[in-house]
């Protein structure tokens, strides 16, 4: 019987396959850009007074996207004077049970609207799809939710205070993650009563532009949030306006120490979110391969742009060799380009200033001697790209150790003892987040409480929640955002009436 | 027939000397070769969201086309039933040699995977095709029976013609801490295979943890496996991405420590086209495309190759057509 049986087809079974990912784009068609954008003042879009536009590029294409407004200081304070009619006249006086319901409202048209915010934030920011689509939009609308269900409980938030607003507040937010910052800022600032004039990086705009329409969508009240667009001087406008109640900032350190300068001297109430330096702390008794994951997601997420990027790797030197390897192995398989390809990994840088800042570094840890490793990945013809990297044999001295690079360059050093451990992690300007990787729970603890860092991980890295507070020691900033300190940041609390 | 890779010297080198420590309970392989192995902990959360990565990984058009390909060159056709007759067994076979009539293109399936009675049946209808004939045996799928029993029905088995044997370990040896008798039942069972493949099924839904998971990996390839395999699908619990990812790292740290190049066998609950090319990335991105093939990787299932069948269909006609307009088997 057998013999009546055709042979089998083995040209194919005995070949060892190489598994291509065919390019998986997600479609453009969702997102209308338009030529061009005004500022959002007063609930509508209105021309700058003095007509200055500048143009917002795809980091990944090059391509021009959209005229965008430039705001001047005349438009800044017709900004801030429609934030304070809004504040007097509607938003500072509404029942926070009303308050709530716009902001529910905001947290579900941006779940509905979720796959048209992730593209355009992958076209004008260069972030992959999958990043966009699974991180950004989704913590922006849970930043929304967490913060309209505070709304009308802030007197449990706050016990036995009085609690009023603080009126109008500036907020600049980076071009990292143009629809997380908006959220993070604007979400408390909303929820305890207060109007904004909101200032989105020049680089990235049009999901704060689009985060507009979506609010006449919602009909909020005209004033309640103003988005003004534009570059350094739009935001000195706004720091140094006179009846702005509190700034918040998140950015770089030396742009926090300007506006804290300012502040400083009228008093203002300030929360600064500024760079970083984290360590990322591998003893010989982790997990290895998750945290050899850790330490991926911990700085090519997001190419790196990261404030709490886990850019320096403090690896025991024990296992030191074989966890590089390890580290190699895994960063072969890392996709990078087009960020709008499902497959991505790691996307565009986010404009050719801040390749020419990375390019420079990585430059500096060469001629200081450290060890570079790139892996051998192809990358597109037009855009601003940087594969990503990692220094070996770097040096506690060296710039790239020192230095917040803000790209996907992780500088890897090692240490002996966990006492050697804390102190190469403290060494350091920043304070904003930390790694450890440990199976044991008490090197864990011990751990945690010698690093000075805001945020410290523990065999896990960039996790974010709205209920959870983000913030820094040292040049990292001071101030909390998310969580009932986030919350803190934007209210004015007294004792109530009566009490002695 | 194909003959599959075989390490060199592993047979020759068998050792009865049992490499494990005296007290059992102590978890210290080593390889065949002396090499002491290191076992690296798992954690859980981190291992899932990895192994979720994968899932989002995004197969179109002539990727898709290559992937369907080699996971249907990679299927262990399988039966398993107390009703097996030679009939179903025929009716199979041919549907491995030939999975769609209508297209002669497609690859034919690495092996048929049936019970030792079934193996003579199994065997006529293969002979001359390339597909191996994979039986289960050792008192599959418990394995509780006494090793001479076990190790008689691996003997009958690859007497009968079955060039690939896959076994079951003692569950309750491994988690009541007797790793020795765990070792020392995997190699006497390679021993009684002879020359054929052995495939040790670590049974991963009983074993309670990833870091069971990982321990019984390097403790079967220590002891002998030429391939690890995570179930029987007897049990509650079959293979799923973070056991496969959990093996797979296991298999990179044996290959890395030792040089020896181990196999991965996922089975149990694997349906669909979709979870096939998981699978395929999976390997991709742990152990290299140099794993994916026939030779180190299988997918034991039954009803996969039939939606495999309509993916292809579907890439063809640019429609989806029915589970009528593919054979049962």
């Amino acid at each position: 019987m057998a013999d009546e049986i055709e042979p089998a087809n083995l040209s194919l079974t005995n070949v060892t396959f190489d598994l291509e990912y065919a390019p998986a784009l997600e479609s453009k068609s969702i997102v209308s850009i338009d030529k061009e954008y005004g500022l959002f003042i007063g609930g509508k879009f209105v021309e700058p007074k003095d007509g200055k536009k500048f143009v917002t590029v795809s980091p990944s294409t090059e391509e021009k996207l959209s005229q965008i407004s430039s705001a001047s200081a005349a438009d800044v304070d017709r900004a801030v004077k429609a934030a304070r009619k809004a504040h007097t006249e509607i938003w500072g006086r509404m029942s926070g049970r009303d308050r709530a319901k716009y902001l529910f409202r905001i947290a579900r048209q941006l779940q509905e609207r979720a796959r048209e915010f992730a593209v355009l934030e992958s076209i004008d920011g260069g972030k992959p799809i999958r990043e966009s689509r699974d991180v950004d939009v989704p913590l922006a609308a849970a930043h929304f939710f967490y913060h309209a269900g505070w709304a009308d409980k802030l007197e449990y938030a706050f016990p036995d205070r009085r609690i009023a607003p603080k009126g109008v507040v500036g907020q600049i937010i980076p071009w990292n993650f143009p629809l997380l910052m908006l959220a993070w800022k604007i979400a408390p600032a909303l929820a305890t009563g207060n109007t904004v004039v909101l200032k989105p990086a020049e680089t990235t705009p049009l999901t704060a532009l689009l985060f507009a329409q979506l609010l006449q969508d919602v009909d909020l009240p005209p004033g309640v949030v103003n988005i003004v667009t534009g570059a350094g001087a739009t935001g000195s406008a706004l720091v140094e306006h006179k009846d702005v109640d509190k700034l918040a900032f998140t950015g770089s350190t030396s742009v926090g120490k300007q506006i804290q300068r300012s502040a400083a001297a009228r008093g203002l109430p300030l929360t600064l979110e500024l760079g970083g330096k984290a360590a990322h702390i591998v003893f010989e008794d982790a997990a290895l391969d998750q945290a050899v994951e850790g330490v991926i997601n911990g700085i090519y997420f997001n190419q790196g742009h990261v404030c709490c990027a886990g850019s320096r790797l403090l690896v025991q030197e024990s296992i030191a060799d074989s966890f590089i390897d390890r580290l190699k192995n895994r960063m072969s398989t890392l996709r990078v380009g087009d960020p709008l390809d499902k497959n991505t990994d790691v996307g565009a840088i986010n404009s050719s200033e801040q390749l020419g800042r990375i390019t420079a570094l990585v430059e500096a840890g060469v001629a200081e001697g450290a060890e570079i490793y790139q892996p051998s990945c192809a990358l597109p013809a037009k855009g601003y790209w940087f594969r990503p990297t990692i220094f070996t044999n770097v040096q506690q001295s060296h710039r790239i150790a020192r230095e917040e690079i803000f790209g996907p360059v992780l500088s890897v050093l090692t240490f002996r003892t966990p006492e050697e451990a804390v102190a190469k992690a403290n060494d350091t300007q920043y304070g904003l987040s930390a790694g450890i990787w440990t199976e044991k729970g008490s090197k864990i603890l011990w751990m945690a409480d010698q690093l000075d860092a805001g945020v410290i991980w523990a065999n896990t890295f960039n996790q974010f929640d709205p209920a959870s507070p983000f913030g820094g020691y040292k040049e990292s900033g001071f101030g909390r955002e998310g969580g009932l300190q986030g919350l803190s940041a934007y209210v004015s609390l007294s004792s109530p009436r009566g009490a002695s | 027939m194909v003959t599959l890779p075989r390490r060199a010297g592993r047979l020759e080198e068998v050792s009865t000397e049992v490499v494990t420590p005296a007290a059992s309970a102590v978890f210290a392989p080593r390889s065949r070769s002396g090499v002491a192995l290191r076992v690296t902990p798992v954690d859980e959360v981190g291992l899932e969201a990895r192994a979720r990565t994968f899932t989002t990984r995004s197969i179109k058009t002539t990727s898709k086309r290559a992937a369907i390909n080699l996971a249907i060159s990679c299927i262990d056709l399988t039966t398993l039933e107390g009703m097996d007759t030679p009939g179903k067994v025929a009716a199979l076979c041919r549907k491995a040699v030939r999975p769609d009539p209508a297209n002669p293109g497609l690859p034919s399936v690495a092996a048929v995977c049936v019970y030792p009675q079934m193996v003579p049946a199994a065997v006529l209808h293969t002979t001359g095709t390339g597909v191996h004939v994979a039986s289960v045996a050792g008192a599959f799928p418990s394995g509780q029976s006494s090793m001479a029993v076990r190790v008689a029905d691996i003997e009958q088995a690859v007497a009968d013609g079955a060039d690939e044997i896959d076994i079951v370990i003692s569950r309750g040896a491994f988690l009541s801490g007797d790793y020795r008798y765990v070792f020392n039942e995997i190699e006497a069972q390679k021993v009684a295979c002879g020359p054929a493949h052995l495939k040790v099924i670590l049974e991963t839904g009983e074993l309670g943890s990833y870091d069971q998971i990982r321990k019984a990996s390097m403790l079967a390839m220590a002891a002998g496996a030429d391939f690890i395999k995570t179930s029987t699908g007897k049990v509650a619990q079959n293979s799923s991405m973070p056991v496969a990812l959990c093996m797979a790292e296991a298999i990179r740290d044996y290959a890395d420590q030792t040089g020896e190049i181990v196999g991965l066998k996922v089975a149990g609950g694997i349906r669909t086209a979709k979870q096939a090319w998981h699978y395929l990335v999976l390997i991709a991105e742990t152990l290299g495309t140099q794993w994916l093939t026939p030779d180190l990787f299988r997918i034991g299932a039954s009803s996969l190759l039939n939606d495999l069948l309509l993916q292809i269909q579907k890439l063809d006609t640019g429609r989806y057509s029915g589970p009528n307009y593919v054979s049962v088997d």
